[in-house]
């Protein structure tokens, strides 16, 4: 029996971001207010809670906040294992959960500088994982 | 002590524990409240407030007061994960003081382990839940090493130090004997298990069980006219941060439990170093190290170096998860019920070999969701 991904529901706060990724761009908000940026995507900024957010197309490089090795998971993903997640901090100063993909484990270090790939995964879905900067 | 307290906790009871595969989520909780309510010398007619947290329906409190045959005229289902109950504790002392009760019950049940509720597939991943859903993290326990992993690069925490609250809960379960894991074990024993997810090891993580417990809440008036002494409620506080991991602020502190324990000292008027008993949830042993430095019975990145030497065991210096924690006497999902059941009978003098001499004064601590939600409770006796 084929193993059912869950896939993720795009509503009306995520649909462009989720546009974005399929076309190879990595889409985060931006606060007209306080100037920060803002992620995942909302109707008010979590900062100052003002409305004045627009999309702003993110460079894609950040460093690992932390990660872990899952030995075990749960579902469609427990034949994956072991898979590297990372959450990782953009250079837009959000923070996002990803998968670090092509890197032996022991290179993978809090604080390394790594940069997005944009990874189709099936039924029109694509992830942003990220790769490190060699 | 209690002269100032305005409630207390008269009764408290578990349910059968660890594998439960013919009950049923409302028979559990109905054995605990029958029991919590004799205990506490009361019946099931004086139960007004009923506090419960649970996801088996979509209002377990009119499912659960209905097969009860009570119609509670206060009504509290909130749901913040495993310190729930403690965040109950805090929301029945102030309907008390407002004046809207007397008696609340507080209950929980779960058959997670004969349902293997806990490894449920999502259809699909909805609202917030879409950004993390996708990578396959296993959660909680994912989460939790996320943090682990961030304070060990922060503080050097290390992972003989996670072992040493692994290995201090065991001992305690050997004195428990409804504990489910009662085998002593070593630091190598914890680091030689396999991993689940770096840096946690199997024997990090708490365990899987059925179970159920109850708690009666009593005004003061009420309190002093039941059958055993009653633990007074000193102290209170709760707060969350987050609910996703990656949007918790700071991975390596956990907010929540600092927030909510400088309201329950605060209000208890008592610090740490006061306290004589602690019952700090342990769904991963890095979550004991967490809530030891938020709550202040350490400082900051000291976690690991004040759990070291087996300082929390039987006969160290810090006792703490006297029963056996979630680590080593059962974790029904959302353990949070059981820390207060432990901490009042702690109180009481009922706990025979494990039972903490001379303890007046004990804290329970609730952790939820991702280290998302937490609530202190401070509790003493006359």
């Amino acid at each position: 029996m084929p193993v059912q991904f869950p896939q993720p529901s795009i509503d009306s706060d995520s649909q462009v971001y989720w546009e974005g990724l399929a076309q190879g761009e990595l889409r985060i908000q931006h606060c007209a207010s306080c100037l920060r940026h803002v992620f995942y995507p909302r109707v008010l900024c979590p900062h100052c809670h003002s409305d004045r957010l627009s999309w702003i197309t993110a460079t894609g490089k950040g460093t690992i906040y932390s990660y872990t090795i899952a030995h075990q998971a749960f579902g469609p993903y427990a034949d994956e294992v072991p898979f590297i997640i990372a959450i990782v901090e953009l250079a837009e100063g959000v923070r996002m959960m990803t998968r670090i993909v092509g890197a032996p484990r022991e290179q993978v270090t809090i604080g390394a500088a790594v940069h997005v790939t944009f990874t189709p995964v099936g039924e029109g879905v694509t992830l942003p994982y990220f790769q490190l900067i060699a | 002590m209690g002269q100032s307290a305005k409630a207390a906790i008269v009764g408290v009871a578990e349910s059968d524990l660890g594998r439960t595969p013919d009950k049923t989520v409302l028979q559990l909780q109905a054995q605990a409240a029958s029991a919590a309510l004799a205990d506490a010398g009361l019946q099931f007619q004086d139960v007004e407030a009923l506090f419960c947290a649970g996801n088996w329906a979509w209002s377990p409190n009119l499912m659960l007061a209905e097969y009860l045959g009570i119609q509670p005229k206060y009504t509290d289902t909130t749901n913040i994960g495993g310190s729930s109950f403690e965040a109950h504790i805090g929301h029945a002392l102030a309907g008390i003081e407002a004046g809207l009760f007397n008696v609340a019950l507080i209950t929980y049940g779960s058959t997670q382990r004969s349902d293997r509720g806990r490894n449920r597939a999502h259809s699909a991943f909805r609202l917030t839940e879409q950004y993390e859903g996708s990578f396959g993290l296993p959660t909680p326990v994912g989460a939790y090493a996320l943090a682990a992993m961030r304070h060990m690069f922060e503080y050097g925490t290390t992972s003989e130090q996670l072992a040493e609250v692994a290995v201090a809960t065991r001992k305690w379960a050997t004195l428990n004997e409804k504990a489910m894991m009662r085998d002593p074990i070593t630091i190598e024993d914890v680091l030689n298990s396999r991993w689940i997810a770096e840096p946690l090891h199997l024997l990090d993580c708490c365990l899987v069980t059925d179970g159920g417990g109850a708690v009666v809440v009593a005004s003061a008036s009420r309190a002093t006219h039941t059958r055993k002494a009653p633990i007074w409620i000193l102290g209170h506080g709760e707060a969350h941060t987050h609910n996703t991991i990656a949007n918790m602020p700071d991975l390596a502190t956990h907010r929540a439990a600092l927030a909510s324990g400088q309201a329950a000292f605060a209000m208890a008027g008592l610090t740490p170093a006061e306290i004589d008993v602690a019952e700090i949830y342990d769904s991963f042993t890095i979550t004991v190290i967490l809530t030891l430095e938020a709550l202040g019975f350490c400082g900051r990145g000291e976690g690991g170096s004040f759990v070291s030497g087996q300082r929390t065991a039987p006969g160290g210096p810090f006792p703490m998860n006297t029963n056996g924690g979630g680590l080593s006497y059962c974790h029904p999902g959302m353990y949070g019920i059981f820390l207060l059941i432990e901490a009042t009978r702690q109180l009481r003098g009922e706990c025979g070999p494990r039972q903490v001499e001379g303890a007046r004064l004990a804290l329970a601590h609730g952790t939820g969701g991702v280290l998302s939600s937490a609530a202190t409770v401070i509790l003493g006796k006359d």
